[in-house]
């Protein structure tokens, strides 16, 4: 810093413009268009009507009057909270000991394992709800068929019913359990094994060690992976879509959805989201405030691996536990959807005779939608991709260099998404882009818009902490030699990065394609993405072409996954999103 | 031509049209003179070489239509926009409030859309020349904006392996006895027009309170007319309480365990008719495609292969299907379903709570 810069570097510097403040600010503009925007109107749209009169807009505080009195809204409402509550129960009962198993455990297979609560993450959830209503619908479900077969039971008695709350409480648990799995794997890795040791040194035996030190310890994330599945469960509009209807019941997002029916209701559409809103943005406070201070369970310093709890025989229930557990998000839903695609009857098992190709033909071929879906759908997922990965990057750059002031504003932005829901954003941009001075609406740049905020979250959290990894010195050093900002972080930083930068790529990928909340509201007929084509296939009950579809779409996401994991030294980590 | 007695309904209707008329063309009065496939329209159509239906028909059927087009015009491709007939009216709503015209042809279930966008100022007339010859002018627009492609039911059915013939449902007053709590599927009129129009007419015809004691049945809610009958052909559910009676029979035609009741008090009925829009990004192949859909070919695959009803008077009967004319239908009332539609859903949603 005290030696002087030689006059003709300086020169050469000076006669060279620095853009990165320009770019920075202008990236910041950018992120309170995407945000801003459409979350100003909802507010506008929910606190307004327009006056018949005058045609003007007028304050009002009706839609909310309707929305908290009407049985109507009411009872979505509670059943929303009703499903919220109870999904996270069942996530942390069944993810809490499958995590300490895979963390703390001498339990073989764990890699296996992980990668299965991977492929129940990427599946998208209103497939494994279609899947599990081929399983479990209760009289054509292979389940129960199968159930009437070995107890002889009558035709009308079923073992399961997917059409009710129970069944989509049990659903939506399949798909959000990895959540609350990774907060906790994650934490019980973290811990240290020395505070362990240190209890079994002063003579407490494991179980007592477990009480006193590992649980405590594990507790923050436990509390942190229910809330994350309660808002998951809460913002979800995939599987109540498919389940609800059947079963008879509106959830919060299913019920914002049926308000842009003829005549749409915008008005009462944006102040049913605000309180999705608001809950969402508490429940993210709370969980920050209870993750923010898991500090003290990290003593610091480096420590040694976790202590392996050894299971003796317990392995094999513990195994068999585990397995059970993912048959039910894994290996049942897609076999139904394999027995689904290939079988001429979605319910009947397949065999030689009724084996078919016919589905597959009918959706490649004759299905005029599909190539516009699939051709829209890859488009969409490389661009959001792209500039996903782009705008977190130099996001993640300028707040972990504090390059510009007023970084923390930008982290602010670019995490704020988060606590916007999917079909809430959907209905923010619908009502932001089918007017002037922006229509894009009827573009896929609205649906660009969509996924790039939604997914910026998880993105900029990734690469923010690849970035902490960096050591600043690096680009110091580039600086001093004369370089820009930006050359920079093109020549010495970005190189380093570059495994969690394609990590990062892949993730937004695997993410867009499976979105289906926010395009609800945001495809045209020719804007339509592969998610929406099988959600407009479900209401016309085309199973095949639905199976063909949603396992073509988890071979794409399966190939992206793998590639991720072959990449060396670095395997797709699945983070708090 | 008109030579009806004057209601007030028509007065109304008269002074819109009058209104209407004042900054159009004057020859909008009188229907646009009947067109043939000319070799320049299709040579036209062929550049365009594209065009987009909407429609409500079952997927798989609109396909077949749709290729069958496509075989005999090669060169011009179909994209098929299958939903059900609210939601398409949905989609086409707000694709142009945006100022999005991607639609070129619409087939709808529910008549009433016609008349909204008829309304709207949003068709083109079009009068196909075997509609001109063959069709009664019943089944089109006096103004040809918009035709009738095929006439549906919607009958009750049941799955012949879960239901005894002699203990099946005859009427919808037998739906309510408690035997079938717990068996019947229902589409939903929120999203199919077939299912708008059949719950207008049974809420007429039997009341309201018919629908309030068929919800305590347990009824399981699908959204689309063509859902039900693969709900019973699946034998998810026993009986059918309405939907697309043509899917019934061809299912029943590919072997599987179905069979139409057509209820004692009357079968639902609706008839759907197609119309090209005005701003149609493709108006050649759009009207080649409603010319073609209109004339012998496409109406003989309404009846054999969609196993429906055609207005058009050389169309030949294929066996298998009642003739409309030994089924006691219930009243078709568009003009009612326009009026009401809200209400029917409203109406329809607190008692059936979705």
């Amino acid at each position: 810093m005290t030696i002087a810069l030689p006059a003709e570097l300086a020169e050469r510097r000076a006669s060279r413009f620095d853009v990165s403040l320009p770019v920075l600010i202008a990236f910041a503009a950018l992120l309170c268009v995407l945000i801003v925007l459409p979350v100003s109107w909802l507010v506008y749209y929910g606190f307004t009507v327009v006056d018949p009169a005058s045609k003007a807009r007028a304050f009002t505080l009706e839609h909310f009057r309707t929305l908290f009195t009407d049985p109507d809204f009411l009872d979505p409402l509670l059943t929303t909270v009703t499903i919220a509550v109870s999904s996270s129960a069942i996530c942390c009962a069944v993810a809490a000991p499958m995590g300490w198993l895979v963390a703390r455990t001498d339990l073989p297979l764990t890699a296996t394992i992980r990668a299965l609560v991977t492929a129940s993450f990427v599946t998208p959830p209103f497939l494994g709800a279609i899947a599990w209503e081929i399983l479990a619908a209760p009289n054509s479900g292979l389940l129960n068929q199968f159930y009437r077969t070995i107890t002889g039971a009558g035709q009308d008695e079923y073992l399961l019913n997917i059409y009710s709350l129970p069944g989509l409480i049990f659903v939506i648990s399949c798909y959000t359990f990895p959540y609350v799995f990774v907060l906790i794997a994650n934490a019980l890795d973290r811990i240290p094994g020395d505070l362990e040791d240190a209890s079994a040194i002063l003579g407490a035996d494991t179980w007592m060690t477990a009480r006193k030190v590992t649980i405590p310890l594990a507790l923050p994330a436990l509390v942190a992976g229910a809330l994350v599945a309660f808002l998951q469960a809460m913002i979800l509009f995939g599987s109540p879509a498919i389940l609800a209807l059947p079963a008879g019941f509106h959830t919060m997002t299913t019920k914002i959805w049926s308000l842009f029916q003829y005549p749409p209701k915008p008005e009462l559409a944006a102040a049913a989201s605000l309180p999705l809103l608001v809950l969402t943005v508490f429940l993210l406070r709370a969980q920050h405030f209870i993750l923010g201070r898991k500090g003290y369970s990290v003593v610091g310093g480096k420590s040694g691996d976790p202590r392996l709890v050894k299971l003796g025989w317990a392995v094999w229930p513990a195994l068999a536990f585990v397995f059970c557990v993912l048959m039910l998000p894994v290996f049942l839903p897609y076999f139904a959807l394999f027995n689904a695609a290939f079988s001429r009857i979605a319910t009947t098992l397949i065999s030689p005779a009724s084996a078919t190709l016919h589905n597959i033909y009918f959706t490649f071929f004759e299905l005029s939608s599909t190539q516009v879906a699939l051709k829209n759908t890859l488009i969409l997922g490389t661009l959001s991709a792209t500039i996903g990965t782009l705008l977190a990057l130099v996001i993640s750059y300028v707040t972990a260099r504090k390059a510009i002031t007023g970084h923390r504003v930008l982290a602010f932005l670019a995490t704020a998404p988060i606590a916007i829901p999917g079909i809430v954003l959907g209905v923010g941009l619908f009502l932001s882009y089918t007017r002037p001075p922006f229509v894009l609406y009827g573009t896929l740049w609205i649906l660009l818009i969509a996924y790039v905020t939604i997914e910026l979250p998880a993105a900029y959290q990734q690469l923010q902490s690849a970035f902490r990894a960096v050591h600043p010195d690096l680009e110091d050093a580039s600086r001093i030699l004369g370089a820009t900002q930006l050359q920079a972080l093109r020549h010495i930083t970005a190189p380093l990065l570059r495994t969690s930068v394609i990590a990062t790529w892949c993730f937004i990928f695997v993410s867009t394609i499976r979105e289906l909340s926010a395009a609800i509201m945001l495809f045209t007929s020719e804007t339509k993405v592969v998610s929406v084509l099988i959600f407009d296939l479900k209401e016309s009950g085309d199973l095949g072409a639905i199976a063909v579809l949603g396992l073509s779409m988890l071979l794409i996401t399966f190939a992206v996954v793998i590639f991720v994991n072959r990449i060396p030294g670095f395997g797709v980590r699945l983070r708090n999103t | 031509m008109r030579k009806r007695g004057f209601s007030r309904r028509d007065v109304l209707k008269g002074s819109t049209a009058l209104a209407a008329t004042v900054f159009a063309s004057p020859l909008r009065a009188a229907p646009p003179p009947a067109e043939a496939i000319t070799p320049a329209l299709i040579e036209a159509a062929k550049k365009e070489g594209k065009l987009a239906f909407y429609t409500a028909m079952d997927l798989a059927f609109a396909q077949q239509l749709a290729k069958a087009f496509e075989a005999k015009f090669p060169g011009i491709a179909v994209r098929v926009e299958r939903s059900g007939a609210e939601r398409i009216f949905t989609r086409i709503g707000q694709e142009y409030g945006a100022n999005i015209h991607s639609v070129d042809v619409v087939n709808t279930a529910d008549q009433a859309h016609c008349i909204v966008w008829k309304r709207n100022d949003w068709l083109a007339p079009y009068l196909p020349e075997d509609v001109a010859r063959h069709f009664d002018k019943a089944y089109y627009d006096p103004d040809a904006l918009h035709v009738t492609t095929r006439i549906l039911v919607s009958p009750i059915a049941y799955n012949t392996n879960l239901v005894k013939a002699e203990e099946a449902p005859r009427s919808f007053a037998d739906l309510l006895d408690p035997k079938w709590a717990g068996k019947l599927v229902k589409g939903h009129p929120a999203y199919s027009g077939t299912i708008m129009n059949a719950t207008f007419q049974i809420a007429r015809d039997l009341g309201w309170d018919y629908l309030e004691k068929l919800a305590r049945q347990r009824v399981m809610q699908v959204q689309s007319a063509t859902d039900t009958p693969k709900k019973i052909a699946l034998g998810e559910r026993a009986v059918m309480v309405d939907g697309a009676g043509y899917l019934v029979i061809r299912s029943k035609e590919e072997g599987q365990p179905v069979e139409i009741v057509y209820p004692e008090e009357g079968t639902p009925l609706a008839t759907s008719p197609s119309a090209v829009f005005k701003a149609a990004p493709n108006p050649n192949a759009a009207r080649l495609f409603q010319n073609w859909m209109h004339g012998r070919e496409g109406q003989q695959m309404i009846i054999d292969a969609a196993r429906q009803y055609s207005a058009h008077d050389q169309a030949e009967e294929k066996p298998g299907v009642r003739p409309l004319a030994q089924i006691k239908l219930m009243k078709e009332d568009p003009e009612g379903v326009e009026k009401g539609a809200e209400e029917v859903k409203r109406r329809y949603a607190q008692i059936f709570k979705v």
